[in-house]
């Protein structure tokens, strides 16, 4: 029951990557992109974590699990601010690099 | 009815060798190191399928990320010099013929060379598994590959230090001057997010440095996150190396090595072979170089990331960055 809820956890995530993909390759600008990618990577990273949560042993290990998506989903969200606050700069600059 | 991780293994590889033709061929010099640094994340998945998850996180940690930080802050570098001097990317000239064929020559004999290695090794045998599990007892530690690296090895394992420690050696040698390039300006939100994540990176790195003696970990793990704190502190600005400092600087560019060194010579004076540490005080010693080890080589690296002798100059001397 359990690696059943488990598993379902984990392919809804993949599918947010998957959309999150799409949207990187599909969407016309950076800004969009970053969207599109953020949003679905957060959520399907959440779920792919809770997913495998669920299957870990010890409690250790969901506890590690949690600073992972914890810090991960910082990270991610502090690198695509960087990225968008760059492009937004050197865009207003008219420089494209 | 064959693994269904083989699929995964087989995609794995390609996509590996996929990356490394990608970032070989990418004309943007961004590209280049983005693709680089994905690559290094592939090789990392690739060591944790090969079940060597202590090369994966030294992949990981040293291979990607402080490699990606060195290649990204020169990047960094070239384009403000290019921007002063006016030398632009198509003004290079492009790379001769000969140099071309010379390194592809180079890549192809060590590609032949591990070749020749891997075919002729003992395909089926045992390997040196059975006699590193039999003499772990012996090693002070509970993890082989930190036994190996530590004890068995540990003359390869100093060597490895002392090519870090020559590595900041020449850089310093061939950068000299206190910064002058401006401050990449990247506001409030990474300000918040390396104050935030600071404490959480010295808790990890201690702990990968602490783990090593019985679980996949170590002194070059621990210490490629522990420089990490190092480039945050580089990076806000909280910290900006100053003359004055130089001298703790070069005692822990050394602390590695040379407690490395004492202790084999110490050991060696007792009548013992260099690094026969005595069983008793073994765990011990190998956890003191360790210690020491990290410290170097988290210094080491985050001095190699800013790149220069904080020395100052008298005005009118080399005028470059």
């Amino acid at each position: 029951m359990l690696e059943i809820v488990a598993a379902s956890l984990i392919a809804a995530g993949t599918i947010f990557f998957v959309a999150g993909t799409v949207g990187l390759l599909r969407f016309p600008d950076i800004f969009c992109r970053l969207h599109a990618l953020t949003k679905a990577d957060g959520l399907g990273l959440a779920l792919i974590a809770l997913g495998v949560a669920i299957l870990a042993a010890t409690p250790g290990a969901v506890f590690r699990i949690a600073i992972i998506w914890f810090f991960v989903a910082v990270a991610s969200a502090t690198c695509s601010h960087l990225i968008a606050r760059y492009a937004r700069q050197s865009g207003a600059r008219g420089q494209h690099d | 009815m064959t693994d269904p991780l083989v699929i995964f293994d087989l995609l794995l590889a390609l996509g590996i060798v996929a990356l490394a033709i990608a970032s070989l061929s990418v004309r943007d010099r961004f590209a280049m190191i983005v693709l680089f640094i994905v690559f290094g994340l592939f090789s990392a998945l690739a060591w944790v399928r090969l079940s060597a998850p202590d090369v994966a996180l030294a992949e990981a940690a040293i291979g990607t990320g402080v490699t990606g930080a060195l290649l990204l802050k020169t990047l960094h570098h070239l384009r403000f010099v290019e921007s002063r001097t006016a030398i632009t990317e198509a003004a290079c000239a492009p790379v001769p013929l000969g140099v071309l064929l010379a390194n592809a020559a180079f890549c192809g004999l060590i590609t032949l060379g591990l070749a020749v290695a891997f075919l002729g090794a003992p395909s089926a045998g045992p390997g040196f598994d059975a006699l590193v599990a039999e003499a772990m007892p012996a090693s002070g530690v509970d993890h082989p590959v930190t036994g190996v690296l530590l004890n068995f090895r540990a003359y390869d394992t100093l060597m490895e230090v002392v090519v870090l420690l020559a590595a900041v050696i020449a850089v310093w040698q061939i950068e000299r001057g206190l910064s002058d390039a401006p401050a990449p300006a990247m506001g409030e939100v990474w300000q918040g997010f390396a104050r935030l994540v600071l404490p959480a990176i010295v808790v990890i790195g201690t702990y990968l440095l602490w783990v090593g003696a019985e679980a996949p970990g170590g002194a070059f793990q621990g210490g490629a996150v522990l420089a990490a704190v190092g480039l945050l502190l580089l990076l806000t600005r909280a910290y900006v190396p100053r003359p004055e400092h130089r001298g703790i600087a070069r005692g822990a560019f050394v602390l590695g090595t040379g407690t490395f060194a004492l202790v084999a010579l110490m050991v060696a004076g007792g009548g013992r072979v260099a690094f026969e540490y005595p069983l008793d005080h073994a765990k011990t010693l190998i956890l003191l170089i360790e210690g020491m080890v990290t410290i170097s080589i988290a210094v080491t690296l985050a001095a190699l990331f800013h790149g220069r002798e904080p020395v100052a100059l008298p005005k009118g001397g080399r005028d470059d960055t």
